[in-house]
């Protein structure tokens, strides 16, 4: 109570300062007239006792000013004044103040930037109540490798595991799905990516309805009739946001459906992609619902509140496991179950670029706060009279210090406000351009990330500050005053601190160079991979035969054959052929192969191999090499089907030694019995997905119809020159032969490569330019550092000069005197990256963390950037004419 | 004058409010002179510490301050200790007391045991 009533009388002090202040004067007069009474009555003559008086009470202004601060907020004002004065210091030299803020709006508004990614996208919990009891559960193939990465899981399990599981509130399953969406009212047709749910998905993961209704259980039956649920933002887009839709019809792959529901805004599982869901059994045949053998689905469950994770993922891999035993034989079955939390299973994927992307932020700010050190040790050098001046007069060392780290903690503050912006517009920039981010959407700043670039601001600024403050503020008065006169040799202690500070930036850099250089050069192997086929001038179309209109083989190949045809007639096709994948374009799914002329396998032995579908032309207009055999032919169709081609991987993991052309695969590619097909070629292999290691694939005749196999088509058009003027001509031609087949994804085979490593292609180019701003600063710091040193040393170097010395000599006294500190930083920080980048070897590609070329163009490059930027002071220096130099003193 | 100690940080209160309590109210110069008195001279009270003193017990309001005219017909401020400045006051004697009471235990001549 007395502190608070006692802040309050100093809240009214501080605001009536100047009453107080004249008030106090007439007191400490009317004190010096008593005291000059008592001398005088003394006998001494007036003069003398006033004199006397007056060294009694010691000096008014001294009585004042004690005062004065045990009244107000004597920190405040100082606090105001350190302000006022580094303001005006800083704006008595704008051009070392605008770099400044520059460097620090640079490195603090990158780091903000990838917080605030990190922060969004890892660290927040999933918008889902108790959003830490979800799980994703994946299959697992062989219970002695834990450590191996989950499988699908298969639709008979689940509804196992769903009635034979105690410890799980609830479990879904879904999968991704597509339907051919057509115009009603003269919109055009679309393909959506859709998801086929189980009915309980939403209520598992916690979501309410923003409209309407989601599924129950009596809509996710074979015979049910067809509902579907909309994403919030298909139905803005589509529907206007119209709520009269709701128990409206929509025509998907010619089938009518009834909207029931529309998700809420926030629902973005498992990413924006999806626009609209219809329940498991609807969506997915009969087999695929009941099969144990079918591995093609998502599982997300929910523990019940207080369930030990690790318990009920044993309950259900004794389950599994069970299942296993009892099933196994026919089909390929899993032994067990891994479950990941739902938002690792989300984000996993971008956690180490993301973090690699944090660290080299982080690294630059590093920089960055040392570059601001070292300009700021230079200043303070000149400025050590002046510290010397003022500590002569009383300040004490404290509040010099306080002073000085107010400049930088100002400077890093117009940077911190600067860097916000800077972030803001760069988090914006790295949404919109990394497309793989997962939760980009729920990428926003909050009070986390707000607190956080306040946090690193303050500490940028003392951390710059406090070493250059305590530097020039230290040792005795007198060598600072003395320094001045005559600088001769002086502040060495000054520059060996600018020196060290030059090494670790040049260190620091170093590191950034090397990861930037390594990441960078498995970007560009990655972009250069070689994906076996041609990819300069091809275009790309995606369409889907789906519905009524294309549920008999002979519609789908009838479709097929007279596109083939017409586009080939198209001036300016060179070639046309259809497959389901392009190369590069991802792994689709794959079959299980039995070869009927090898002898059969153990049991629990399964071979899987991925699929494809191909036109007789395919392989010719992607050039594709056919290494033996041939390519189909225009008969081999419809019925006349039991041809396969293969690729080399399979013939090396399957035929060892072996002649495989007239030898059979089987698979149950047409019926689940499964059918014979004849090898009739083998080509070169093509990755699924650049840098990923080849896997066997075998191709089938995408012309033999089969409805679901063989409608998911992509048009591969070659040109002798600018394929893209072909994209609206073909579109124009594919609505001409069906107005309600919507296309997707026109694009080229160099677009599709881009999409497939957009994600490495980010981190290399995010941290190449972090690397090459931290190269910039270290250059300009080895400059400031070099000129200033010369600067310093012109007396001497005047003498040296008088005395005989070459220029050459001089010259290369600066140039070793620079590069001392630069080399020192180049050796610890290749030492340091030996460390260091084994942490980052994982997302490396065709390059190993010890890449000798990487290791040795960063060291020319920091050589040739370091001498660049010591050969001008050291020019200079040998530039000096003694006679002025000596004079200049 | 040289040789007089300085008064120690903190004591200075004390004595101001005990002189206050014994004497009555006081002006600033008639404080400083009363308690270099009471001190037989071994005291110097240094203005620059009086009035940031004086100043705090104002605001902590165990004193008041109002202008009035002195002995020598000069104008002066005077203060005047206030009811809480009294209990203030004793609180601080008996903590006083308590703490020399403990010091001179420690510094007393070892005693043979």
């Amino acid at each position: 109570m007395r502190t608070l009533r006692g802040w309050g009388k100093r809240l009214r002090a501080w605001f009536a300062d100047e009453n107080r202040d004249r008030d106090l004067g007439e007191e400490l007069e009317s004190v010096i007239q008593m005291h000059t009474d008592e001398y005088l009555s003394a006998g001494m003559t007036r003069d003398e006792a006033r004199r006397r008086a007056l060294i009694e009470v010691g000096g008014v202004e001294q009585v004042r000013q004690a005062a004065r601060d045990g009244r107000g907020f004597p920190w405040l004002e100082g606090l105001a004044r350190d302000f006022k004065y580094a303001l005006r210091t800083l704006l008595r030299t704008p051009g070392f103040s605008l770099v400044a803020i520059a460097v620090m709006a640079i490195g603090i508004g990158a780091s903000v930037a990838l917080f605030t990614v990190v922060r969004s996208v890892l660290l927040r919990p999933l918008p889902f109540p108790h959003s830490e009891r979800l799980v994703a559960i994946y299959s697992q193939r062989d219970r002695s490798k834990p450590d191996a990465l989950g499988d699908y899981n298969s639709s008979g399990d689940f509804y196992d595991w769903q009635k034979a599981s105690h410890r799980y509130e609830q479990m879904a399953i879904w999968r991704w799905s597509g339907y051919n969406m057509s115009g009603t009212g003269g919109e055009l047709p679309e393909f959506l990516n859709a998801g086929t749910c189980s009915w309980n998905l939403f209520a598992t993961l916690g979501a309410n309805p923003a409209l309407g209704r989601f599924f129950n259980e009596d809509d996710d039956h074979a015979g049910a009739g067809r509902v579907v649920v909309l994403s919030w933002s298909f139905f803005q887009r589509r529907f206007n946001g119209d709520p009269a839709t709701l128990g409206k019809t929509v025509r998907l792959n010619s089938q009518d459906y009834t909207v029931i529901g529309v998700l809420p805004p926030g629902f973005q599982y498992p990413n924006p992609k999806i626009q609209l869901w219809v329940p498991w059994q609807v969506g997915e045949s009969q087999i695929t619902v009941s099969s144990h053998y079918i591995h093609i689905a998502h599982v997300v469950a929910r523990l019940k509140a207080g369930a030990s994770p690790s318990a009920a993922l044993q309950e259900l891999s004794a389950v599994q496991y069970g299942l296993y035993i009892r099933l196994r034989g026919p089909g390929p079955m899993e032994q067990g179950v891994i479950a990941i939390p739902l938002l690792e299973d989300i984000v996993g994927n971008v956690k180490k670029p993301l973090y690699v992307l944090l660290a080299a932020v982080v690294c630059l700010l590093l920089i960055a706060c040392l570059n601001l050190s070292n300009l700021l040790v230079a200043r303070s050098a000149a400025r050590r009279r002046e510290m010397a001046i003022r500590s002569a007069l009383g300040s004490r060392r404290l509040s010099l210090v306080r002073q000085q780290l107010t400049e930088s903690v100002l400077i890093c503050l117009s940077g911190g406000a600067l860097g916000l912006l800077l972030a803001a517009g760069a988090t914006e920039w790295l949404i919109r351009h990394w497309t793989e981010l997962p939760r980009g959407h729920d990428v926003r700043p909050d009070g986390l990330a707000v607190g956080f670039s306040l946090g690193i601001t303050l500490l940028a600024g003392v951390l710059a500050g406090l070493l250059p403050a305590i530097s020039s503020t230290g040792g005795t008065i007198l060598t600072g005053l003395q320094e001045g006169s005559r600088g001769i040799g002086g502040s060495v202690g000054r520059a060996s601190l600018r020196k060290a500070l030059l090494t670790a930036e040049v260190g620091l850099t170093v590191v950034l160079l090397i990861a930037a250089g390594l990441l960078f050069k498995s970007f560009l192997r990655l972009r250069a991979v070689d994906l076996g086929c041609t990819t300069k001038n091809v275009l790309t179309f995606n369409y889907f035969l789906r519905g009524d209109q294309y549920s008999k083989p002979e519609q789908i190949a009838g479709f097929d054959t007279q596109l083939l045809e017409r586009v080939r007639h198209l001036p300016g096709v060179q070639a046309a052929g259809l497959t389901n994948v392009v190369p590069g374009d991802g792994y689709y799914g794959n079959y299980e192969v039995w070869i009927p002329e090898h002898p059969a396998e153990a049991p629990g032995e399964h071979h899987f191999v991925a699929f494809r579908t191909a036109d007789p032309g395919y392989f010719s207009a992607m050039g594709i090499p056919i290494l033996r055999g041939r390519s189909f032919s225009d008969d081999e169709r419809l019925e006349h089907d039991k041809f396969v081609i293969i690729n080399q991987e399979l013939v090396r993991q399957y035929f060892p030694g072996e002649d495989p052309l007239g030898k059979h695969l089987r698979v149950q590619w047409r019926t689940p019995q499964g059918e014979n097909y004849e090898i009739i070629g083998v080509i070169a292999n093509t990755p699924y997905e650049p840098g990923k290691p080849a896997v066997s694939m075998m191709w089938f005749p995408i012309l033999s119809g089969i409805p679901g196999n063989s409608g998911d088509s992509v048009l591969v058009v070659r040109s002798g020159k600018d394929v893209a003027s072909l994209a609206l001509p073909i579109q124009k031609l594919i609505a001409s032969l069906d107005a309600n087949l919507p296309v997707k994804n026109v694009l080229t085979m160099e677009q599709i490569v881009g999409e497939s490593t957009a994600n490495s292609s980010f981190s290399a180019t995010l941290v190449l330019s972090f690397a090459g701003i931290s190269l910039l600063l270290a250059t300009v710091g080895l400059y400031g550092v070099l000129t200033y040193l010369v600067t310093q040393r012109t007396g001497e170097i005047g003498i040296r000069m008088a005395l005989g010395a070459k220029r050459e000599r001089v010259l290369r006294l600066v140039l070793i005197d620079g590069l001392r500190p630069a080399l020192l930083g180049l050796v610890l920080g290749i030492a340091a990256s030996v460390g260091v980048t084994r942490l980052i070897g994982s997302v490396l590609y065709g390059t190993t963390p010890l890449d000798a070329s990487v290791f040795l163009s960063v060291i020319a490059t920091l050589l040739v950037s370091a001498t660049g930027a010591c050969l001008l002071p050291a020019w200079r220096a040998a530039r000096i004419d003694p006679m002025c130099a000596l004079r200049a003193e | 004058m040289g040789n007089r100690n300085e008064v120690w940080l903190g004591t200075l209160a004390l004595m101001v409010l005990r002189t206050l309590a014994t004497m009555g109210p006081q002006h600033g110069y008639g404080l400083a002179r009363r308690i270099e008195q009471i001190s037989g001279d071994r005291l110097s009270v240094n203005y620059g510490t009086l009035y940031p003193a004086l100043l705090k017990l104002e605001q902590d309001g165990s004193i008041r301050s109002e202008w009035g005219i002195s002995d020598t017909n000069r104008r002066a401020k005077f203060y005047k200790l206030t009811a809480a400045g009294r209990k203030h006051l004793e609180r601080e004697t008996r903590d006083w007391h308590e703490t020399t009471a403990i010091l001179a235990r420690f510094l007393a001549p070892a005693r043979e045991a």
